[in-house]
């Protein structure tokens, strides 16, 4: 396995997420974040990401389905939702959850439904993008070793 | 904040040369990546999940005294304003009341640009306020300013502001 091959590919799928609206800079922020005392940081934190925008999607879909739409706590669960999106860089996500803040504000039930549609859709795009980057980020070893070994 | 309070100074005569910063934020995901930025730039964090385990770590909690709290330590707090139970601008009014606190810079960050909302941070004694998501320039230069507060003679020069 060609590591320059490997690391190359990485650079391009993270290229085109970044070209495609899938991640913004804040997602560059975090890789730079990243060290050799946390080697792992970005993927940590995008585990956070997932698991606890899960918990919260859950919430968000619980809230749209039983009984008369409470708009606040829609706009506070989303809210949470965007920001995190916003943390790790996820565009597109973030975008939906404006979409979906501006029907909560204007009290529309059937934009926001429409709208978590998409919410879903590009969260689990996003997920399974990730997914793959950091699969063969890891069979690419740390970026700038120049020893190439993988702690 | 142009005095050099006794709180850095005795930090420093320690020999204890890393700022120390509170960051308070609801959001475990916002408190990992604070603490990053914060350790990045060579400073020692605690970070607390609401504004109530804040005031508790600063010894501001209900029947508590400052003796083990890390307020006499702390050099610079960074709170979300966006929190359930307490507010950060309500964290902010709190530690402003406090005769032994309300000298420690705070720093108010939310991911939304309201300006009501940034007038009466500003108004009631926040140092700043910042949008999320933190950046590592912002942080750079409130690490800029923190060494100005507590070394007020050295007259460093801080790039980028």
């Amino acid at each position: 396995m060609d590591r320059n091959h490997l690391k190359r590919q990485v650079d391009f799928m993270k290229r085109s997420f970044l070209d495609q609206g899938y991640l913004d800079e804040q997602f560059i922020q975090l890789e730079e974040l990243q060290d050799d005392d946390n080697p792992n940081f970005v993927e940590e934190i995008v585990t956070l990401f997932f698991n606890d925008s899960a918990r919260l999607l859950q919430n968000i879909e619980q809230a749209l389905v039983s009984g008369p739409i409470d708009f606040a706590k829609l706009d506070n669960y989303m809210h949470q939702f965007k920001g995190s999106s916003s943390s790790i860089g996820a565009k597109r996500v973030k975008d939906e959850c404006t979409r979906f803040k501006e029907y909560c504000t204007a009290g529309n039930a059937e934009g926001c439904f429409r709208t978590f549609v998409q919410v879903k859709q590009e969260h689990a795009t996003l997920r399974t993008k990730l997914e793959t980057y950091f699969q063969l980020a890891r069979q690419a070893g740390p970026p700038g070793t120049s020893r190439g070994q993988v702690r | 904040m142009a005095s050099s309070s006794s709180l850095s100074s005795a930090s420093m005569a320690m020999g204890d040369e890393k700022p120390h910063v509170l960051a308070v934020d609801d959001s475990l995901l916002d408190r990992k990546l604070i603490e990053k930025l914060l350790t990045n730039s060579s400073c020692k964090v605690t970070t607390a999940e609401n504004g109530q385990k804040a005031l508790d770590l600063l010894g501001l909690g209900d029947g508590q005294h400052a003796l083990n709290s890390i307020a006499s330590k702390v050099n610079l707090i960074i709170t979300d304003y966006c929190m359930p139970g307490m507010t950060g601008y309500e964290l902010l009014k709190k530690i402003k009341e406090s005769p032994t606190m309300k000298d420690i810079p705070v720093v108010i960050v939310s991911s939304e640009n309201v300006p009501t909302r940034i007038k009466k941070c500003l108004d009631e004694g926040a140092e700043e306020f910042m949008l999320k998501p933190l950046q590592k320039s912002d942080v750079n230069r409130l690490r800029c300013q923190l060494t100005k507060f507590s070394n007020p003679h050295k007259g460093m020069l801080c790039m980028g502001r």
